[in-house]
């Protein structure tokens, strides 16, 4: 019987020795031995470049978090007195900046909430609704509570973003914005 | 252990096709053609199973890196999982072994009963055929039980070389075959030409059917 050598078991169509064959074939191998094999070498480049791309990683969350307290607090801005809302009043506003809007609830004479009205599905205003204590969204027909702004119909998963508010001396100010994941 | 195909002794009784679809791994499928030489003239038949090439063509042409070779120079049926049943081995193959098994969209093939055969056993064919046509066994052997042949390994396809796992059994004393394919491309095959007279003639006028 012919005895191969298990390395060049197949011989390419020119015949030619395997230093000579271009690059491809040795990462197409007919061979299934060779198809089959994984380098040490290659392996371990692997797991190095993984654990790297790992490692990074966390520096890159490490410097977003520093990044995002040198930017310091967000202003605190009047938004009304106290008198400007009857109970189950709405007030539409806008925080941080003008391109923000908030809406903000008086659902009882002692609470108020305020939140950022964009839907957390995809950011269609949502429309309070006081008289029957939930949030809804219009465009598919989400609900979320009105006192804490989670989400309990439809297709958002998360809370909508509550604005931290204070009153003080019969005047409502927003401080805060509280994003919220679940 | 080598595989001999001696196709002067193909009796044409079907047994090798018959045993091959049995095989658990392809039931139903027989991976052996029995082709007819030259049908019109002849009842002679030849066994043709995969001849595991040193460098398998329908490897070489496959663009999906399906067909591979094991450590022991058999040639394997598509992987399955990068087969794109796209039919080039079946064009390129010189032997005109590989099938396109529609059904599974999956190039298979014959494997010499690799299941078997890694075994130690003898491939399923060869175990059935009667004339022993098809010779599982070593070269001892077939050379004492066949002394006027030769096995051959090494076939001329124009420019191609090719040197296969598997041997034909030829005439000890013949010359080398050759065959022009390509000068006879412009005739009419054979196969869909009858030239025996076995229709005679004025069988089917007209005024006798009536």
């Amino acid at each position: 019987m012919r005895q191969l050598d298990r390395e060049t078991i197949t011989i390419p169509p020119d015949g030619r020795p395997e230093n000579v064959q271009p690059r491809w074939r040795k990462d197409f191998p007919i061979d299934w031995p060779q198809d089959n094999y994984v380098a040490r070498r290659d392996f371990t480049k692997f797991m190095v470049l993984t654990s790297l791309a790992f490692a990074v990683g966390q520096l890159w969350i490490a410097a977003q978090n520093f990044f995002r307290k040198r930017r310091g607090e967000l202003p605190m801005n009047r938004i009304a007195t106290v008198d400007q809302i009857p109970v189950g009043g709405l007030l539409n506003f806008s925080y941080p900046t003008a391109n923000d809007k908030c809406v903000l609830v008086r659902s009882d004479a002692q609470t108020f909430v305020a939140y950022d009205q964009r839907c957390s599905h995809l950011s269609c205003a949502v429309v309070p609704k006081p008289s029957e204590n939930r949030i809804d969204c219009p465009c598919h027909e989400g609900v979320f509570e009105l006192s804490t702004g989670l989400p309990i119909a439809g297709p958002p998963r998360r809370p909508l973003s509550r604005i931290k508010l204070e009153v003080r001396q019969g005047a409502i100010y927003a401080t805060e914005i509280e994003k919220r994941a679940i | 252990m080598e595989f001999f195909v001696d196709p002067n002794r193909c009796i044409g009784c079907q047994a090798c096709v018959q045993a091959c679809s049995e095989c658990e791994t392809h039931k139903g499928h027989s991976m052996i053609h029995l082709e007819y030489v030259d049908r019109a003239h002849s009842v002679q038949t030849a066994p043709v199973v995969c001849m595991h090439c040193d460098s398998p063509t329908c490897a070489e042409v496959c663009p999906a890196d399906a067909i591979k070779r094991t450590a022991d120079g058999v040639v394997q049926t598509a992987r399955k999982p990068r087969c794109i049943a796209c039919n080039n081995c079946v064009l390129a193959c010189p032997f005109g072994v590989p099938k396109m098994e529609t059904e599974f969209k999956l190039m298979m093939k014959c494997d010499m009963c690799y299941d078997r055969t890694s075994a130690g056993k003898r491939p399923m064919c060869a175990t059935v055929c009667p004339s022993q046509a098809l010779f599982f066994g070593t070269r001892e052997q077939i050379e004492q039980l066949r002394p006027r042949s030769n096995a051959v390994n090494r076939f001329v396809f124009g420019d191609q070389t090719i040197t296969t796992k598997v041997n034909m059994m030829v005439p000890k004393y013949g010359r080398a075959e050759y065959v022009d394919v390509t000068s006879a491309m412009g005739e009419q095959t054979i196969g869909k030409n009858i030239t025996l007279n076995i229709l005679m003639d004025g069988m089917y006028n007209e005024e006798d059917v009536q």
